[in-house]
């Protein structure tokens, strides 16, 4: 195995978030810095003693501040088996040592532990001084403590977001969202719902309204690309206790909203159909997921939708 | 059943790396038409679906979809799965027929998660 690797966009397409990470953290960001380390002129008895008060299981052993050795708890092991426990640790120790570099990434470190059968790796600063120690378990508390920083991060935007409404006062607060949808681009379209369905959540709506607003919004940016004639937005008030989401276009207009409301009535082309919409099930689907649907129709004026959700009603 | 589940007895390739394969996923939904699916596809399912553009994706993560398994072999583009991969989302291919891997899931016990549709109901 050699130590440069190249990685091809497809094998580059695989590596998970942890694998990312061991090329992100620095080994000084997930080592133990609190080293214990033992003297040269230790006895091994004083090394055990030293051991079972730290919980640990190897420390390195220092001289002038220099790492001249590393003892494990099979180097214990073999001095009771000596029945030589009152010998001096650098008796015991190994010297043939293996460190890793405080500034390098963790992944240096995981090929060392991948290649050697070494349990802990001396760490030191770029003037060779001792800075800390690490194992395969602080590297495995390192990635984990990274992923969870992650998802902190998500929690406290979250956070953040929930809290903007009791955070303002004024007689009435909205937060108003709006979005330009284009004519016939199927590749962007329920991105702007996608995005509004996120806002929701992070605002603090529950699982079961956000998803309900999305769909309905999602149908109806559906319904802006596929029959108008120049596009439309979409607009999102977001209130304490109330949603009220709106799409509007300038034509053609519906001319018979009966119609248009009948489950499986479809004017959409075979070019919609084969990207898999219009079943006749748009603004059926947004009246089964809103409190409340308005639409106001005209062939002059284009198509006004009004989708409103209480929140109050819909609590958890 | 878990995601892992569902794609081993779907003959499936992952496609999307960084996922969660343990997440639980409660019920399967097939169809190739998004209005359908957002109609009636309840929450945590997988949707088995013929249709291959990024709407797939994007009505999934609409409709709380916790895996999408392209049917009959049809592997989904760069588009589709930059989308997928963004959102943690799993994306999954199968050489097999929607009816088939209806039928496979259902055998193992995975219920339906359609919802009935009541289109008429009386007020």
């Amino acid at each position: 195995m050699s130590d440069q690797v190249t990685l091809s966009d497809n094998d580059a397409g695989k590596i998970t978030r942890v694998e990312e990470l061991g090329y992100e953290l620095k080994i000084s960001q997930v080592m133990t810095a609190d080293v214990v380390t033992f003297s040269p002129d230790m006895s091994m008895l004083e090394a055990l003693d030293l051991i079972q008060k730290n919980h640990i299981s190897g420390a390195p052993v220092t001289q002038n501040g220099e790492v001249v050795g590393i003892i494990s708890t099979e180097d214990l092991i073999r001095a009771l088996r000596d029945g030589r426990i009152d010998r001096k640790v650098s008796d015991y120790m190994s010297t043939s040592l293996i460190t890793a570099n405080a500034n390098d990434q963790v992944v240096e470190a995981l090929k060392v532990f991948a290649r050697k059968t070494v349990g802990r790796l001396p760490v030191l600063d770029e003037n060779g001084k001792l800075v800390g120690l690490l194992t395969k378990g602080d590297i495995t508390n390192g990635l984990l403590n990274a992923l969870k920083r992650d998802y902190q991060k998500e929690e406290l935007i979250r956070y953040r977001a929930s809290h903007l409404f009791e955070d303002i006062e004024s007689d009435r607060t909205s937060l108003i969202l709006r979005y330009r949808i284009i004519k016939d681009d199927f590749l962007h379209g329920g991105a702007a719902s996608n995005y509004i369905k996120k806002a929701l959540h992070r605002l603090g709506a529950s699982r079961q309204v956000a998803r309900k607003c999305g769909i309905a919004v999602y149908e109806a940016e559906m319904n802006l690309i596929i029959h108008t004639n120049n596009g439309g937005f979409l607009r999102v008030e977001i209130e304490p206790h109330k949603i009220t989401m709106e799409a509007y276009d300038d034509g053609p207009g519906i001319s018979d909203i009966e119609k248009a409301m009948t489950p499986g009535f479809s004017t959409a082309s075979e070019v919609v159909r084969s990207k898999g919409f219009g079943a006749g099930m748009g603004l059926v689907n947004i009246r089964s997921c809103v409190d409340e649907m308005t639409i106001k129709s005209s062939k002059e004026s284009g198509t006004n939708l009004y989708m409103i959700m209480h929140l109050d009603k819909h609590k958890d | 059943m878990k995601v892992k589940e569902v794609i081993e007895i779907c003959e499936g390739t992952l496609l999307t790396p960084n996922v969660d394969l343990d997440a639980v996923i409660k019920g399967g939904f097939s169809g190739d038409l998004m209005s359908d699916v957002l109609a009636s596809v309840q929450a945590e399912s997988v949707l088995i679906t013929g249709l291959c553009n990024p709407q797939v994706v994007r009505t999934a993560l609409i409709a709380d979809v916790r895996l999408i398994i392209f049917a009959r072999g049809k592997k989904p583009g760069e588009d589709i799965l930059n989308l997928a991969n963004e959102e943690k989302l799993p994306v999954a291919f199968s050489p097999l027929g929607i009816y088939e891997l209806s039928g496979r899931l259902t055998k193992a016990g995975l219920p339906s998660y359609e919802m009935e549709m009541n289109l008429f109901p009386r007020d």
